[in-house]
């Protein structure tokens, strides 16, 4: 394994988010000039620029980062939870039964504090299921975590289809723009960003705990890890950092699936640093994906949800394919 | 001191006993091979002296205490045990998963320091896995992942050894010196040590006590060279066994 030096990775990563910004915030459908923008900052006079860079671009590119964290801060909980690094809040289903809680709220008309509640309820529900479901004689089967998974998130699919189709058509296309992955709010206010940071700070003091879980549950609780308190937290965990992404942004796929795995392939398995490296990665990469969202077609604009899939599906159909290779010598 | 008792203990797994009401000492010391037949409940009653499994009845006691009264972290500083093998979820090297075994000594808040690391690499090099500190564990054989799992089991540092057919996949040489230095240390150390042993004759070699599970719960305790005899030993596998003296202890082979 090559286990190369992490806290230079962190670094490299921590340069490569504040890059990404820079990136995003210069790229668009109008060409902007930088110098423009700083004299604005400087003088406090505003200019067109300015407004563009300041209150278009950097809330939707804050409120990317935010929600990339999430996801794939999401995505390493629920690998560890399952202890299978295919584990993702959208490819079983968390991400859906989050949107069928959230849109239903929506079309009864409850305001966004509920909606947002409904949504992590609806998350916990989805994830709990897969988790008694996919139980196979104490131990997660790979292939029936998987498949529960996947019916279950077609199963909320068809879910959304409904919603959709009895929704009044006056809502149908921001319904569907913020389920495929959708930036047009605001920013990504306060809430969301203090939880990611508590989540990834709580979680990166029991580090250790998730490595030897990852080990197996018998391993960790002989050597002293509370493993059912530490599971239960994670799930809890990932669930409400699902919702909340999803709340924000809509349903956005592959992130928690993609980033952790590349993640540990440069940093190795050490949760202490697969964790931040893996939020500061998501991050950037759905900051790169909202900002390609935005000028592939540019004026016009796609799904953020669009672009994670381009990549995230061959990558899971690659990793599914070498993983059962190993099995099988 | 570093007694581990059951006290009227009964184990069940489904619709199979393990042990009925047995009420035993493993003084420290001592080194007690746990026998039976496949199925007949050894690692579950193995997993229940460790303290990761309910006992049905009765209880487990670590000096004087109870196993299920005794916080988890102290309790994995006391008793350690080896798993049959099992899979990591996650690729990890050697050296991380020797360095799990410290987990118990460690404050949450600091990662291993360079004396974890030094003793690891101490015990690697015991184990004859010096340089491949670094390999992943996929990459190794059944025989250098068993050792790479004692080795994180010996740097835990307890007093009480639980192994689950420590021997398995182990080349004859490691058998023979690796597991008799390892039962040395610990019997040397007033430890106890209990494993699930396969070979009739590696637990006689390494072991001055026996366990022996016969099935529905029936179980005979106590010293080796009084429980070890053709009769119970034949009634044990269900299958006829002859004793051979030999020079410091008997062998056993199928007629």
């Amino acid at each position: 394994m090559p286990t190369t030096h992490p806290r230079r990775t962190l670094l490299l990563l921590l340069g490569g988010a504040i890059l990404t910004f820079v990136v995003a915030l210069s790229f668009g459908s109008a060409s902007i000039s930088w110098l423009k923008v700083i004299e604005s900052l400087r003088t406090g006079a505003t200019s067109l620029d300015y407004t563009v860079v300041m209150e278009l671009r950097l809330p939707r590119a804050a409120s990317a980062f935010v929600v990339g964290g999430m996801l794939a801060l999401a995505g390493v909980l629920m690998q560890v939870l399952l202890r299978n690094p295919l584990a993702d809040p959208y490819i079983l289903g968390t991400s859906g039964g989050a949107a069928v809680a959230a849109l239903t709220a929506m079309l009864l008309g409850w305001h966004s504090g509920l909606v947002s509640t409904a949504a992590t309820v609806g998350a916990m529900f989805s994830m709990a299921l897969v988790f008694f479901l996919a139980r196979g004689r104490g131990d997660w089967a790979v292939t029936r975590l998987l498949l529960t998974g996947v019916v279950l998130a077609a199963g909320w699919g068809a879910g959304i289809s409904f919603i959709l189709a009895v929704s009044p058509s006056s809502h149908l296309y921001g319904m569907l723009f913020w389920l495929m992955g959708d930036f047009n709010d605001a920013g990504p206010g306060l809430f969301r960003p203090l939880l990611l940071i508590a989540s990834l700070t709580g979680t990166m003091v029991i580090a250790r705990n998730l490595n030897l879980i990852t080990l197996g549950e018998d391993r960790a609780e002989a050597l002293g890890v509370h493993t059912r308190a530490v599971r239960i937290g994670i799930y809890l965990l990932a669930s409400i950092l699902t919702a909340a992404a999803v709340t924000l942004a809509g349903t956005i796929g592959f992130v928690g699936l993609v980033v952790p795995h590349m993640v540990r392939m440069v940093i190795g398995p050490n949760h202490s640093s697969v964790l931040p490296a893996s939020v500061l990665f998501g991050g950037i990469l759905l900051v790169l994906a909202e900002t390609l969202a935005r000028t592939l077609i540019a004026p016009r604009m796609l799904p953020v949800g669009v672009i994670t899939a381009f990549v995230g599906v061959p990558l899971f159909l690659y990793l599914l394919r070498s993983g059962l290779k190993r099995q099988d010598p | 001191m570093n007694s581990l008792y059951t006290d009227q203990l009964t184990v069940r797994i489904g619709d199979t006993t393990a042990c009925r009401e047995l009420s035993a000492t493993f003084h420290p010391g001592q080194v007690w091979s746990l026998l039976g037949c496949n199925g007949v409940g050894k690692s579950t009653l193995l997993r229940t002296l460790a303290g990761l499994r309910a006992p049905t009845s009765g209880r487990v006691l670590l000096d004087k205490l109870s196993l299920d009264s005794i916080p988890r972290r102290q309790r994995a500083q006391k008793i350690g045990i080896l798993f049959q093998e099992q899979d990591p979820a996650f690729p990890a090297t050697v050296l991380e998963t020797v360095l799990t075994g410290r987990h118990p000594w460690l404050s949450p808040f600091r990662g291993e320091g360079e004396i974890d690391i030094e003793m690891a690499q101490q015990e690697l090099s015991r184990m004859g896995l010096k340089g491949m500190e670094n390999r992943a564990l996929s990459t190794l054989s059944g025989g250098e992942r068993r050792r790479v799992d004692l080795a994180a089991l010996v740097v835990q540092k307890t007093r009480v050894a639980l192994l689950d057919e420590p021997a398995n996949h182990l080349d004859l040489h490691y058998q023979v010196d690796l597991m008799g230095q390892l039962v040395g240390d610990w019997q040397e150390n007033e430890g106890v040590v209990i494993m699930v042993m396969h070979d009739i004759n590696l637990a006689m070699r390494f072991s001055d006590h026996l366990l022996l599970l016969f099935g529905g719960g029936e179980a005979l305790h106590g010293r080796s060279a009084d429980l070890a005899t053709e009769e119970n030993l034949s009634r044990l596998y269900g299958h006829p066994l002859r004793r051979y003296p030999a020079s410091r202890h008997s062998f056993f082979l199928p007629e």
